[in-house]
């Protein structure tokens, strides 16, 4: 039987539960599906950072934008994430990186943009007293935070599901098709109609777009994360390397998450990684390093989250370059958190108003295969 | 001293120094394989051969004959040309056969054809009212310290819950002279009549006569309350005293120490954490690996042997350590294999001594309120969370033991979900209508026993600073 809905949204990760929430609240009725549960993949084992900072120019408006709805996340949600805003330091080990820094903080400040900071080596140890002594200095960015990341997918799956968006989990969308102005999508024994697609489907949702006949360059990888057992607190802001892979961030609880972007290998059809160990200990190494208060304490899990990489690091999100009703919000290339509650806000806006206020332009699939409608 | 593997690549690396491992690793190593051993504890033997080689406990009755087959399974060993490693704790183990090791604070890295785990049962959780309390202690974390140190419990001591091994142990603290001032016996009334069918097979197992003779010795000098249907343990920052339920009768009895003990389940973490299929056994209420007649997991060149094979016992883990090494022999050295003992008699062996299994599981299955606790009872206790609170994440919207974690950080402390993972899973079955089966377990992350950031660190990362180690 088919059921005629408003919108399907495919990929019940972060952004996929963010864009059928905010489709409910603007009035539509969506469908959600989801091949495994809510949150099961990146969104839900990510590092949690909500980061403006070191950003990609062209997703920066978007970023903002997702900033002044983390900010009221609680409103929105009816849960708190554990959102917490002490700020971002991206810390320069030395005098190159901070010519670095400095440079991207002006190039910002000229484009309009003021939420990166310079910083020099006491606003640095000020804000992060355990770095080593020796690093010059950094930017800031002090709105940003984290939150946690199952626990906020989760909730913007149930927000969504309470305002009337369908969920169905554990099925897989299948034999996608498009027929007399209408999408329609197999879930196990339902079909579901519906003017609207989604395509955010993380890791799997390349394969959606080069069925339909829109292939990108992407490919799939599993960022690697270990978390400590816990520590004394002190350190409050989520801390970046500048030139090291390595972030930082220590939860309320005590416990510290490790993570960076060193790679392990996925296994994509078996929703399986293999961690690299080696790499890992790189950043045990670097954290051995900077913060000797970390020295002896143990690792007590290390994990990996299955996600999409685009060739030129920013996601594909908007309107589809060939099918009406047709959209793409993937491919964040591990930097998709943060973006997930404004993304949603802005591809609702996009689906009934048919457009937005906010910057995304350069973002769209026509980059890879210019407009043919 | 710190002795690291001697090589990067071995045929067989097997997992655990149990009679599981002992067997497996002797065997292997006679047919000629490369075989490294490597065990957590200061000397072989396991659990139940604890301390076979270095034990206080010199007069050989106390402990038992069945303790003691642990000293030729440790002299074989000894014979053979298996690479032991002892204090050595696998921390990582993946579908690659790469496993991380850390043996006296720094890790080394070994890659393996064959990966043998035998890395045995831990003991069922026991969530009562109370089981958190200093005072409140695992039977099995009392038969350690009686086997390594020859300690037995001297204060008011109350023994409760089921099984072999809790007849084992009180026979053992008293003929140490140990206290107990009671026994509260929790095996089900009903679960007498329904492992009845199976008695015959028991009648003929070699653990009928001495489990009897076991529990005479122990009731001639204990006082046995049997029929426990409720059971807590209550005290201001100590246990200070039991109170139970048995035939609709309450009493309370101070006490120092409680032993609880309704079993043992096998250890998991290992093979989930390397991808192996578990299903979960209706009988023995676990999670038990999914496995060909070898031994041979979901996992290519993975076997488990043991009771982390599915809980069978000391005798029956010996003949699956020799069934999973036979077949890692015949699959890497089929010519050796001749001069092992057939499959087919190994197969003929391991049957009789499963005898009787049923019957014990049967008449030993926990009951489920000693299983799946309600109220302010603690169910995991790395993160403080109780049944309720399981119970009210249940309700709005967490479906399994993984989704439970976004809500309530159950099962993400240092235990890794090995004291309360069978019981979350249960009680979210509970709640939800759901099989066991349906809702899953967590899944499990390397490393799966902690190290410290230092020793990470300090793991050489390149091919270079490999061959640097090597080489130094």
């Amino acid at each position: 039987m088919t059921k005629n809905v408003d919108a399907i949204v495919v990929g019940g990760g972060i952004h996929g539960c963010s864009t059928a929430l905010h489709l409910c609240l603007a009035g539509l009725k969506p469908v959600l599906i989801e091949k495994d549960y809510a949150g099961r993949h990146a969104s839900g084992v990510n590092a949690g950072g909500v980061r403006q900072l070191a950003r990609h120019i062209p997703e920066i408006p978007l970023s903002i934008r997702s900033m002044g709805i983390w900010e009221k996340i609680s409103d929105l949600l009816d849960d708190d994430c554990s959102f917490e805003s002490h700020g971002q330091v991206l810390v320069a080990e030395n005098e190159d990186e901070l010519a670095v820094c400095r440079a991207r903080v002006a190039e910002l400040n000229a484009l309009g943009f003021t939420h990166e900071e310079l910083i020099d080596a006491a606003e640095l140890r000020r804000l992060v007293p355990a770095v080593a002594e020796t690093c010059p200095g950094g930017v800031v960015s002090r709105r940003d935070g984290a939150a946690n990341p199952a626990q906020t997918t989760t909730a913007f799956r149930r927000k969504a599901e309470q305002l009337g968006a369908a969920v169905c989990e554990g099925v897989v969308a299948s034999n996608i098709r498009y027929r007399d102005g209408l999408w329609y999508v197999d879930v196990g024994a339902e079909t579901y109609a519906a003017p609207v697609l989604v395509n955010a489907a993380g890791a799997w949702a390349g394969k959606i777009a080069a069925d339909l006949g829109e292939p990108v360059p992407v490919e799939t990888v599993a960022p690697m994360l270990m978390i400590t057992s816990r520590v004394p607190h002190f350190i409050d802001p989520v801390v970046i390397l500048r030139g090291r892979k390595l972030s930082f961030k220590q939860f309320k609880n005590g416990t510290v998450l490790i993570g960076g972007g060193h790679l392990a290998t996925p296994y994509q059809e078996r929703n399986e990684t293999v961690l690299d160990w080696k790499s890992l200990a790189t950043s045990a190494q670097t954290v051995f390093e900077l913060f000797p208060v970390m020295r002896s304490a143990t690792i007590v899990r290390a994990w990996a989250g299955i996600e999409a990489k685009m060739k030129d690091d920013i996601p594909v999100f908007g309107p589809s370059s060939r099918h009406k009703g047709l959209y793409h919000q993937f491919g964040f290339s591990l930097h998709g958190f943060q973006l997930g509650p404004g993304a949603g806000a802005v591809m609702a806006e996009l689906i009934v108003n048919g457009g937005t206020q906010t910057r995304i332009g350069d973002l769209g699939i026509d980059r890879f295969h210019p407009s043919t409608l | 001293m710190t002795v690291a593997p001697k090589r990067e690549d071995y045929d067989v690396v097997v997992i655990g120094a149990g009679p599981a491992g002992l067997a497996a690793a002797s065997t292997s190593a006679d047919a000629g394989l490369s075989t490294l051993l490597l065990d957590e504890n200061v000397g072989p033997g396991g659990q139940v051969f604890r301390a076979i080689s270095s034990t206080p406990v010199t007069d050989r009755n106390q402990l038992g004959a069945d303790y003691w087959v642990g000293a030729d399974l440790v002299q074989s060993l000894r014979a053979s040309n298996a690479e032991v490693i002892q204090r050595a704790t696998v921390w990582s183990l993946d579908r690659n056969l790469e496993i991380a090791v850390s043996i006296g604070g720094a890790s080394a890295f070994v890659k393996a054809k064959r990966v043998i785990l035998a890395t045995g049962a831990l003991e069922r959780p026991f969530p009562i009212p109370g089981w958190t309390l200093p005072g409140v202690m695992t039977a099995g974390a009392a038969q350690t310290m009686l086997k390594s140190s020859a300690l037995v419990p001297d204060g008011r001591t109350v023994i409760a819950g089921q099984g072999p091994l809790l007849w084992l142990l009180a026979a053992q603290i008293l003929r140490l002279g140990g206290r107990i001032d009671r026994i509260l016996d929790t095996t089900e009334r009903g679960n007498y009549f329904a492992a009845l069918p199976h008695a015959f097979a028991f009648l003929t197992s070699p653990y009928f006569t001495k489990g009897l003779s076991m529990m005479r010795e122990v009731k001639a000098k204990v006082q046995v309350v049997s029929g426990v249907t409720e059971l807590a343990a209550s005290g201001d920052g100590q246990l200070a005293s039991v109170s139970y339920v048995a035939g609709g009768k309450r009493e309370t009895i101070p006490a120092d120490l409680l032993l609880l003990h309704q079993g043992v389940v096998p250890n998991v973490n290992l093979a989930m954490a390397a991808g192996v299929e578990h299903r979960w056994d209706d009988l023995q209420l676990c999670w038990s690996p999914v496995l060909d007649a070898s031994g041979m997991s979901s996992v290519t060149g993975i076997a488990i042997a043991g009771d982390g094979a599915g809980i069978g016992g000391a005798n029956a883990a010996v003949v699956r350590g020799r069934i999973a090494a036979r077949a890692a022999v015949e699959a890497l050295a089929p010519a050796a294999a001749a001069k092992l003992a057939p499959m087919a008699a190994l197969r003929t062996e391991l049957a009789k001594a499963e005898r009787g299994r049923v019957f014990l599981d049967t008449l030993f299955r926990p009951s489920p309120q000693f299983r799946i606790p309600s109220g302010d009872t603690i169910v995991c206790r790395c993160e403080e969370v109780t049944a309720k609170d399981v119970l009210e994440s249940v309700a709005i919207g967490a479906t399994g033991p993984n989704q439970l974690k976004a809500y309530r950080r159950t099962g993400m402390g240092p235990c890794q979900g090995r004291l309360c993972g069978l019981t979350v899973t249960e009680l979210m079955a509970q709640a939800r209508g759901k099989t066991p089966q349906e809702i899953g377990y967590y899944r499990l992350r390397a490393p799966v026993k902690p190290i410290t950031l230092a020793e990470l660190a300090a793991v050489p990362k390149t091919e270079d600073d490999v061959k640097a180690v090597v080489r130094g």
